[in-house]
């Protein structure tokens, strides 16, 4: 049997806040004893950032690909070059939360041209007939808490043929009305995106209605900067031609990984929007945009 | 071999008898009874629902009846009705379902297992399905593999197809598939979901899940929607109990106070899970929250509700109520409704005394109720070709089930809610029908004036009207209206039901209604009601497509009136029978009719109108019986007519008691069980009569018991079975001697004796291949003690009739490998031991035996020693037989039994005799193959019997010194 190496965190979920101590174990297991020149452990957290091909121009996009932000490094050595017996290893290590610099550790989040992630990194150096063993765990940081907390932010709100923007002939879009609320538009992350709507009336028949998340990721770079929105993910709340008069309730909770509370920085922005999608039985389609503002707090 | 001489030994029975005599005790219940405590639970609404009471077998046979309690058919009956026995084996599958299911429900909560059954049987199409998933290998497509495997690019092909409808995603749809093959697909799905899981694809499982209830969506064949409904949920049930399963199997939790752990508890507290099953229940519900689609989160969210039990116990009921209000968002009302029901199902089932969701759910349901009418589902009908009223009985199961899980428990107060709401909503009859059949019938009962009200005014949506009585009837059935309202409730209602002019329409409300009159009103009623239907039923034949109503209706009126004086009287009752004009439909409503009779009816009766009456109807039932009737059912034909000629009872009039059982032979002459009863109850007759007189008969009582004799004698001939006859032969004529008919009583025993001849060496019992020995030995024996009462025929020669069964005896084809013929002689052995007695140890009371008749006379003793001789030679040989056979077992056997008798009845003081019991001892003991402690045992009898200091005491001492015990060893 080839020797596994293995990272394990204490904590179940993962999640750590800056300040905490990432406490773990090395695990390495064999039947025979193993020879090796040093084991390392890195911790690292990172932004990514990547133009899209859409902005600059995809020769752009693959060069001009930005350098990526440390938040985070630390490197230890946890094991001196020797042999480790067969059998279970478990090598216990703990490494503090702090962010390097005057950095400051953003919340974990994996969009499409901004990723932030934070990872535990071990290596196995071994004498050259023996390929070198590598695990990477990926570990979630949060903030720690705020003072300041998000105050609830009702949103009224009415769609109408006349409420639309950019629609040339009005005259084609059949009559409907909806009227709703969301309960906030500054949201917590932690609990999901609630709030109502009621089809009063329509001349066509509905098909669906549907919540669209979108991620607003801008990056800045030399040349300006790009801003893109990509869609995480579309819920459906209302199936088929629904009653009218009778409130349907708006509920999504939000993906993990995928959000992060808004976030503002000198090189790069995360925004969200929640888009409310009408769709006719003729596969006609209304939008109502919603700039949201999340928080953890 | 010598000629061994018998001597008896001569006995004073009286005695004896006296010095015999055990102690007695009086007892009060039967000793072999066993204690059992019988305990028959109604299982409530779902028993009746189906209508027809259960027909348990009834102790027709007085031996059951003497162990009542203990019969097993009734038992097995009571345990269950059939319906809920069959859905319980469907679902043993699911049988790990949650425990706690029950948890704060009671009986009167008709289980969703029982539902189900009716839903799918109700709910069926003829029309052509699609399923549309990427999940199922095709069955079609594995033929095709067998077939086009000739090539090598075919195959090559063919596997590259497989990999194609591997790859997730590639959703396909399979077109005009049956009713039954889109059930079959369904549980292809079930079973692909199982393995998926076991294989610990669990992304596969949740995608097959999710699959499934997106099928949901689809209303195209809207009359198979309800049927499709249950389909899929027991589906999604099974993964959330997967899903529920897991989790916990993989959460361990450290007790207090202990260090190691174990596996949570079944009713665990969210507290003892722990972070990594909560952790891996909530990526659960995050996976799910952000499932695309309304209708498969919806579905799958709320399948593993149990899991919130991982988290927080007070999570379910702000789960439930953002799910009951999830549903409103649903467009089509019967997609909607059935998913309210789906979250009302899994609720109760999870958190039973969380009822949050369930009025919003229903205001709901009432709230989306314009849908129903909308264009939307109007076109779908018309695409469809449904009619309103069929459309909307499909939205019954659902509503029913939200309803029953309001009610349940609930204060007459929400059912005026309710029916508050209801008013103020165009009085739909869909909702009426729901609410009837969901709240408690007491409270319907109560109101059941305000209800037909209700229902006359209420809107004609298209919903059944009649639909409506019946559930009204039902009701009323289960609980009592108020007194004063019920004549005016059944006027109202059967003046509409009377108009109804579809005949199944009339009949179903007929066959509800029926009950109710039965039960509240006096036989006029009952008569008007099955004249109507009757009146009803006539035109172009109706009755022959309704038979099962019809036969509940029977059933229903049996069931309430017991007096069959008065049910025979109503003039309608018997036309009504006439109804039934299918040969075997007639039989089971006749089989109903008496089984009740038989049931109900306490005492014995003389009342022509029901002997006639019955008569009739038994006979129609004997005229079904034809040589391919089952066994089973001759029996229980038999068992009936049986039950029916035993409570006729003309009291004193013997006379007329024979001449029914004249007419009842001439009518059931084809069932064996009935003659046999027959012949039986005019040997009781005969006795009675003998009771009467007391022994004196006057010529008159002498004529009418030899009339019985004549008629037992010329009855049984025409049985069929030969044991039968045996012994109803020996019955008949103790019966005769006991009357004094001498000659009779002769006849009796001399076709018995001649009858021995015929029985076939082996007889099919059950199916089963048995040896007649056993039982003719014992026939035997008591035939020879009931021979040692007769007297001889002074026409024939002395002991006429034990020489002519000696004579059969002899022909008697014996087992060469069984002991039975030397235990047979070894008995005639005695019964001349006992003849040769100066007085008999037992006589027919008036009827002088041979001892009286003979006194002794050497010459007759001469004649029973010579007899004697023979027999004992016979013994003697079989023992050889048995010997050469190697059955040294059986041949120790024969040898003590006869050994015993001798000791018993033989005179050993004689020499020769002495000789020949030593010699049986040893015979007994030669091949160490006796049975050692019956020998022990005897050798102790003879010690005792040496005790006695009279002469014969010392010839016992001498026997007993000489009787040598081999040890084994």
């Amino acid at each position: 049997m080839a020797t596994l190496l293995d990272v394990r965190l204490k904590k179940v979920n993962k999640i750590y806040r800056e300040g905490d101590v990432v406490a773990g174990l090395v695990v390495i297991q064999s039947k025979d004893s193993v020879q090796h020149q040093g084991i390392t452990l890195t911790v690292e957290g990172n932004v990514g950032l990547q133009l899209s091909a859409k902005s600059v121009g995809l020769f752009e996009a693959f060069y001009n690909s930005l350098k990526p932000i440390q938040l985070l490094h630390y490197n230890l050595d946890i094991a001196k070059p020797g042999k480790l017996p067969s059998g279970k290893t478990e090598i216990p290590f703990e490494v503090p939360l702090k962010p390097k610099g005057n950095k400051t550790l953003y919340e974990t989040y994996h969009g499409v041209f901004v990723n932030i992630q934070y990872t535990i990194k071990v290596d196995m150096k071994r004498s050259l007939l023996n390929k070198d063993l590598q695990k990477q765990l990926e570990f979630i940081v949060e903030y720690k808490e705020q003072e300041e907390k998000a105050k609830a932010k009702v949103v009224q709100f009415t769609i109408s043929p006349e409420t639309l923007q950019n629609v040339k002939e009005k005259v084609n879009v059949p009559r409907f009305k909806v009227k709703g609320k969301l309960d906030t538009a500054v949201c917590l992350i932690t609990k999901p995106f609630t709030g109502e709507l009621t089809v009063e009336s329509s001349e066509a028949p509905l098909k669906s209605i549907e919540l669209q998340l979108v991620r607003v990721e801008t990056c800045g770079c030399a040349e300006g900067y790009a801003k893109d929105a990509t869609e995480i993910q579309n819920i459906q709340i209302a199936e088929g031609d629904v009653c009218r008069g009778i409130s349907i309730p708006i509920y999504m909770v939000f993906p993990r990984l995928f959000t992060c509370p808004t976030l503002a920085t000198n090189n790069f922005k995360v925004e969200f929007e929640v888009n409310i999608v009408i769709v006719f039985q003729d596969d006609r389609l209304v939008t109502e945009n919603f700039p949201i503002q999340l928080t953890r707090f | 071999m010598a000629t061994y001489e018998w001597t008896p030994r001569i006995k004073h029975a009286a005695i004896e008898k006296e010095a015999k005599t055990l102690p007695k005790e009086e007892v009060t219940s039967h000793p072999l009874k066993g204690i059992v405590v019988t305990e028959v639970k109604k299982t409530g609404k779902s028993q009746v629902q189906d209508g027809r009471p259960r027909t348990s077998s009834h102790p027709l046979d007085p031996l059951t009846s003497a162990m009542d309690g203990a019969d097993p058919l009734s038992m097995f009956a009571s345990q269950a009705d059939p319906l809920s026995r069959m859905s319980t084996q469907t679902t043993t599958k699911e049988k790990s379902m949650p425990k706690d299911e029950n948890n704060g429900l009671d009986e009167t909560f008709e289980p969703w297992s029982v539902k189900k059954l009716s839903i799918l049987t109700k709910h069926t199409t003829s029309e052509k399905l699609t399923i549309t998933t990427s999940f199922l290998s095709a069955h079609e497509k594995d033929r095709v593999v067998i077939k086009a495997q000739s090539t090598v690019t075919d195959k090559v092909k063919n596997r590259l197809e497989q990999l194609d409808d591997f790859e997730e995603g590639s959703v396909q749809e399979m077109l005009d598939l049956s009713q039954q093959e889109y059930v079959n697909r369904i549980d292809e799905l079930n079973q692909a979901l199982i393995d998926a899981w076991d294989q610990d694809q669990r992304v596969k499982a949740l995608k097959i899940a999710i699959q499934c209830s997106k099928l949901l969506s689809d209303t195209n064949v809207i009359q198979f929607y309800p049927s499709k409904f249950v389909l899929i949920t027991d589906i999604l049930d099974t993964f959330g109990k997967l899903v529920f399963e897991r989790i916990r199997s993989k959460s361990n939790y450290i007790p207090v106070g202990s260090s190691m752990p174990i596996q949570l508890p079944e009713n665990f507290t969210p507290e003892q899970v722990p972070d990594s099953a909560k952790e891996t229940c909530r990526n659960w519900f995050f996976k799910i929250a952000s499932i695309r689609e309304l209708i498969p989160r919806f579905y799958v969210e709320t399948a593993i509700l149990k899991c919130y039990s991982f988290l927080d116990t007070s999570e379910y009921s702000a789960a439930l109520c953002r799910l009951a209000d999830m549903t409103r968002g649903m467009g089509d009302p019967l997609v909607g409704i059935y998913a309210r029901c789906y979250l009302s199902r899994v609720g109760i089932a999870v958190a039973p005394n969380i009822r949050d969701h369930l009025m919003p759910c229903f205001n709901d349901f009432l709230a989306c109720y314009s849908q129903l009418q909308s264009d939307h589902v109007q076109n779908t009908l018309a695409m469809q070709k449904v009619e309103m009223p069929r459309y909307l009985t499909l939205y019954c199961p659902a509503l029913d089930w939200i309803l029953q899980c309001i009610a349940h428990r609930a204060s007459e107060n929400t059912l005026q809610t309710i029916l508050e709401k209801c008013k103020k909503l165009f009085n739909s009859a869909l909702l009426l029908n729901s609410i009837m059949s969901a709240f408690k019938p007491e409270y319907i009962a109560f109101r059941a004036v305000q209800f037909t009200e209700q229902i006359r005014e209420c809107e004609e949506t298209g919903f059944p009207k009649h639909m409506l009585y019946c559930s009204l009837g039902g009701c009323l059935v289960l609980a009592s209206p108020p007194e004063d309202q019920r004549l005016a409730v059944l006027n109202e209602v059967w003046k509409v039901v009377m108009k109804l002019k579809n005949p199944l329409d009339y009949i179903t409300c007929a066959e509800v209604w029926i009950e109710y009159v039965a039960k509240h009103f006096s036989k006029r009623e009952v008569n008007t009601i099955l004249n109507d239907v009757i009146k009803h039923m006539t035109p172009d034949r109706a009755f022959e497509d309704y038979y099962p109503q019809l036969q509940s209706i029977v059933t229903k009126v049996l069931s309430h009136i017991h007096d069959f004086t008065l049910l025979f009287s109503l003039d309608k009752f018997l036309p009504f029978i006439d109804l039934f004009q299918k040969e075997i439909v007639k039989v089971e409503v006749c089989k109903s009719i008496m089984e009740a009779f038989v049931k109900y009816q306490a005492e014995a009766t003389s009342d022509p109108v029901i002997i006639n009456a019955l008569m009739f109807i038994c006979k129609t039932m004997h005229d079904s019986v034809n040589a391919l009737t089952l066994d089973d059912e001759v029996r229980a034909i038999g068992g009936l007519i049986c039950g029916f000629v035993r409570k006729i009872s003309f009291g004193r009039d013997f006379e007329q008691q024979l001449s029914f059982y004249v007419e009842a032979r001439a009518n059931f002459s084809n069932l064996d069980a009935v003659l046999v009863e027959l012949v039986e109850c005019v040997n009781t007759l005969a006795v009675e009569t003998r009771d009467v007189v007391k022994g004196k008969h006057s010529r008159k009582t002498a004529s009418f018991v030899r009339a019985c004799a004549a008629y037992c004698f010329i009855t049984i001939p025409s049985l069929q079975s030969v044991l039968a006859r045996l012994k109803l032969y020996l019955v008949s004529g103790q019966v005769a001697l006991l009357n004094q008919c001498l000659s009779q009583g002769d006849a009796f025993l001399k076709a018995a004796i001649s009858l021995i001849a015929e029985v076939p060496k082996t007889l099919d019992v059950d199916g089963k291949v048995r040896s007649t020995e056993p039982l003719m030995t014992s026939y035997i024996c008591s035939l020879l003690s009931t021979l040692l009462a007769v007297p001889d025929n002074p026409d024939q020669g002395v002991l006429y009739l034990l020489r002519g069964l000696l004579n059969v005896l002899s022909d008697f084809p014996w087992d060469v490998n069984s002991s039975a013929k030397a235990v047979v002689y070894v008995n005639v052995l005695s019964l001349l031991c006992a003849v040769s007695q100066e007085d008999y140890v037992y006589h027919i009371d008036r009827v002088d035996a041979n001892d009286s008749m003979y006194g002794s006379d050497p010459k007759f003793l001469g004649e029973v020693t010579k007899i004697s001789a023979t027999v004992l030679e016979e013994v003697f040989s079989h023992l050889k037989v048995l010997g050469e056979g190697q059955n040294f077992k059986k041949q120790a056997e024969a040898a003590i039994e006869v050994f015993n008798v001798m000791v018993a009845h033989g005179d050993l003081s004689k020499h020769q005799m002495f000789t020949l019991a030593l010699n049986l001892w040893g015979l007994a003991q030669k091949h160490g193959q006796g049975d050692t402690k019956q020998m022990v045992r005897t050798l102790d009898y003879v010690k005792r019997k040496a005790i006695s200091k009279d002469k014969e005491g010392k010839v016992f001492a001498d026997l007993a010194s000489k009787m040598h015990l081999q040890s084994r060893t």
